[in-house]
This record gives structure tokens, C-alpha cells and sequence, in this order.
């Protein structure tokens, strides 16, 4: 089900995370190795406003998630609004299954989707927010052998959901927000060039 | 910073801790067979992801541990299977749900459907009818409603009674006006319902057009032509193969120049009828059959 060597990063931010966003994917370089979908709670009305704002920072391909979506590396794919985003055999899929935890998307069923669909090769990164959804998410992908990347949450707008993720976790990386792109950077490589050993 | 965090974590919500993606799939796979094979519902072409979540969710609340201990108790237990069925087929929708899918449609669709003498609209995978009543809403103040004709259907006869009773809970109003009102509405959303039941009851002259039955779009043909398909975030639920199996159906029901109208985040671009249609103008996913 699973290609050798493909990865994933899933990326949860809530309150204030327009700005870490900016900040992580305006930080990444245009040959990044791996496709990113990120889940950032808003509005059930909200429009595509959030994929053209990241648009403006960064070469790669940002796109707002439809369903069957193919996935690519090097490109970002914005969870819509009122949708949960589940991962298939290299594509997405949404659902309007009931809100987890007071939300639709819910960071936590994309991360354990993830999770179940790429085992070691997902990397779960929780950013800043005022809730704790993510941290359950995070804890699947570190338990099926994947990796996770959590924001200091010195530098969060709002600390509560890193801090919660950094609870479920342990063991997760803990990285300023102006250092999460070289960060992953590192994780993952950039397309046709393996990742740095010491990384991993 | 202390931050509660449930610590019930993943041995809730996912797998046995050795997990084999694979066997997984293998497990899912006969499941689903087996239920095709003993009961006649046919859930092998629906997307894996979601499928499997639903299945782990029903695993959880029977207190199973895998999928083909779930498989034993749904092919010797006819109850098991309805409470199954219900999680399988049943997609949450609300009145209104994406207003400007609303708002399109009156300003951009209904000038087209008053040349019309008739009215023929198919709603296909209508569940508990949310949409259904917020189409009759809009028909009606359109002045429309008089000479449409809604078949609403679904694959899963319960909902249809819902649908049929129009019941809705009422702490859901206060979302639905502000949906209704967002969606273009013309009067105050509380002329269309009392009170009543334990919720809100909606008028039963909305659905005096209306006609519910029940219709299988995995294995059912068309079974007429209409000026207007909706069928929003249903085909989410299906596999690429089985998508453009249903694509075919709705290419095949739609009169000439009629509407095909999918959830906001679904399209035609992985259809192999993509080149059949073109998109009225606007984010939203309406379509017109212009070959």
C-alpha cells in the first residue's frame, strides 16, 4: 500500500497559525521532498483565502483539498473548511463525518489517519492554538514509528496546543517556530536528494 | 502551563498494537464481501479511508478488538448489520449547508429553470433530508415550487422515514437561520417550522412535491430524465472507479443543458466526464451538460 520512502508531513495549527504558517512554509525551498497537508481550524463558511495567503510566500503548489485529490511532493494541501481530510493510496479523501471534539477538519483524525496510511513515514507537526486537539493525533504517529515535530511553545502565539502535544509526546522534537523549516528540511530531504543522516 | 489532556490515547481509536496495514485491508476486504454476499449491501467500492474509520468506530463501541471479530458478529447477527448499516450509510448534512451554493444557484440556475414548464429534480443520497426541505425552500419563495417535482432518495430506508417526518432538532435552528439567511433567504426562517415533537417540526406543504424513495446508486439504474441532479458530498464516500460509475448514471439522467450540482469540494476533474460538462461561473461545483 505504501511506496518505499514516501513521506508525508501533516501540519495542525489553530489560534494564531495564519502566522506560523507563513512563517513554516515561507521557510521551506522550492525542491522540499515530501507533500504537506496542513489542517488549520476555522469557520465552517471560510473560503480559500488561506491557500492564496500562503500562495504569496512560498514556490511550492498550494492547493485547497478536493476530494481524490493525487498527492505530490513539493506541493501544500489546505484542509477545506467544514471537511475532515483522510489519506488513500497516494491520494486524499474528505468526509463530513460529525465534529470531533467541537471540529471539522480535526487535526487529530488527519494526524491518525496519516499515521495508519504511512506508519515511520509520517512526521506530525503541531503548532500553536488554544485547544488540544493534535496532541491524541501526535501520540498515533510516534506509536505507529512515525516522527513529530512540535512548536517551542515560547514562540506560539498560543502555547496551549503545543504544550498539550508536548504532554502526549515526550519525545517529540521541540523547535522554534523560525527554525521549523530548516528543521524539516533536515527530516525530510529535498526531492532526489536523501536526507541527511544525522537527522533521522 | 497546565493543559488537560485526555490520556485515553490511541488504544481508543486505532488498531491492535502490531499493525499491519495490509492484513488490515485484507480483513476489510473480506468484511465487506461477506456483507455484500449475506446481506446484499454493497460497500466494496466505497473509499478505504473513511470506510475504515467508520468500521473502527463500531469495533470501539461493541467493544471489539478487530475487524474480523467484527466480521463474525455482522454475518451471524442480523442486528449487528442494521447498527452497521446505519454507520456506514448515513452522511451528516445540514439545512443550508454551504450557503453559497444557495446563493449560486438562485441567481445563476433558477432563471434558466423558469423557461421551464416542468421541473424534474433528482436529490441522490438525500439522507435525513436537510437539503431536500432547504431546496423546496428556495423553489417555493422562487415561485418555482408549484411546477417542480423533488425525487429524494437514498440508499438507506431510516433516514428516509426521518427525511420523510421532517423533524429536525431544534437546537440546530439557530445554525440553519443563520445558513438560511447567509443562503439568500427571503422571509424569516422560523415561518417554515413550529415547535413541535421535541424539535422542529417543518411544514408538510414543503414536501408536497416531494417524492422519497428509496434508490441504490451503487447498484440501481436511472430511472427517469431531470433538469437538475444534486447529489453534494456523497460521492466522497466512493473509490474513484465506483465515482465515475455513478458519473455515468447522472450523464446518462440529465436532460440536455441540465444541472449536475456536487459538494463544494468535489469536481469533475478526475471524472471521465469532465469534458461532458461546463462549470457555471463561481467557486461553487454546479454544473451544466452541454454534450
Amino acid at each position: 500500500m505504501i511506496r518505499e520512502g514516501t513521506s508525508i508531513v501533516v501540519v495542525g495549527a489553530s489560534w494564531g497559525g495564519l502566522a506560523a504558517l507563513n512563517c513554516l512554509i515561507g521557510g521551506l525551498p522550492p525542491d522540499f521532498g515530501a507533500p504537506i497537508t496542513i489542517v488549520q481550524h476555522r469557520s465552517r463558511h471560510a473560503d480559500n483565502l488561506l491557500a492564496s495567503l500562503l500562495q504569496d510566500v512560498t514556490p511550492l503548489t498550494v492547493v485547497e483539498i478536493e476530494d481524490k485529490e493525487p498527492l505530490l511532493p513539493g506541493s501544500v494541501y489546505i484542509a477545506p473548511a467544514n471537511y475532515h481530510v483522510l489519506f488513500e493510496d497516494r491520494h486524499l479523501s474528505l468526509t463530513t463525518d460529525p465534529l470531533v471534539r467541537f471540529s471539522r477538519p480535526s487535526i487529530d483524525v488527519t494526524f491518525i489517519s496519516a499515521a495508519d496510511t504511512y506508519l515511520s513515514s509520517a512526521i506530525g507537526v503541531v503548532l500553536t492554538g488554544a485547544n488540544d486537539d493534535g496532541a491524541r493525533g501526535l501520540r498515533h504517529i510516534v506509536d505507529r514509528g512515525g516522527r513529530a515535530v512540535v512548536q517551542d511553545p515560547a514562540t506560539a502565539e498560543s502555547p496551549v496546543m503545543p504544550y498539550a502535544a508536548q504532554r502526549a509526546v515526550p519525545e517529540a522534537d521541540v523547535v522554534p517556530l523560525e527554525k521549523l523549516a530548516d528543521h524539516l528540511v533536515r527530516i525530510i530531504g529535498r526531492k532526489g536528494v536523501r536526507p541527511m543522516r544525522a537527522a533521522l | 502551563m497546565a493543559v488537560q489532556v485526555d490520556d485515553r490515547l490511541p488504544a481508543a481509536i486505532g488498531a491492535p498494537a502490531q499493525y499491519d496495514p495490509d492484513l488490515e485491508q485484507l480483513e476489510v476486504g473480506l468484511l465487506l464481501e461477506g456483507i455484500f454476499k449475506q446481506y446484499g449491501f454493497d460497500f466494496r467500492s466505497y473509499a478505504y479511508a473513511s470506510i475504515r474509520r467508520r468500521l473502527w468506530k463500531r469495533i470501539e463501541a461493541e467493544g471489539l478488538t478487530t475487524i474480523s471479530g467484527l466480521q463474525e458478529r455482522v454475518l451471524h447477527d442480523p442486528a449487528m448489520m442494521e447498527r452497521l448499516l446505519l454507520d456506514l450509510s448515513i452522511n451528516v448534512t445540514a439545512m443550508f449547508r454551504d450557503p453559497g451554493f444557495y446563493r449560486v444557484f438562485r441567481e445563476q440556475v433558477v432563471p434558466t429553470l423558469r423557461t421551464y414548464p416542468f421541473i424534474r429534480l433528482w436529490h441522490a443520497g438525500c439522507a435525513t433530508g436537510e437539503e431536500v426541505y432547504s431546496m423546496a425552500v428556495l423553489l417555493e419563495e422562487e415561485g418555482l415550487y408549484e411546477r417542480s417535482r423533488i425525487y429524494a432518495t437514498d440508499i438507506n430506508e431510516v433516514v428516509l422515514q426521518k427525511a420523510k417526518a421532517g423533524i429536525f432538532p431544534i437546537e440546530r435552528m439557530q445554525e440553519y437561520t443563520e445558513n438560511y439567511i447567509a443562503a439568500g433567504g427571503k422571509r424569516a426562517f422560523s415561518d417554515y417550522y413550529i415547535a413541535k415533537y421535541g424539535g422542529a417540526l417543518f411544514s408538510p406543504s414543503l414536501t408536497r412535491n416531494v417524492v422519497f424513495s428509496q434508490h441504490n446508486l451503487v447498484t440501481d439504474s436511472s430511472f427517469s430524465e431531470f433538469n437538475v441532479i444534486l447529489c453534494r458530498n456523497v460521492l466522497i464516500y466512493f473509490d474513484k472507479s465506483l465515482q465515475a460509475r455513478v458519473h455515468e448514471l447522472f450523464y446518462n439522467s440529465l436532460a440536455m443543458f441540465g444541472v449536475l450540482a456536487l459538494g463544494s469540494r468535489e469536481s469533475l476533474r478526475f471524472s471521465p466526464y469532465e469534458d461532458s460538462y461546463e462549470q457555471i461561473n463561481g467557486p461553487e461545483k454546479i454544473y451544466r451538460k452541454v454534450r
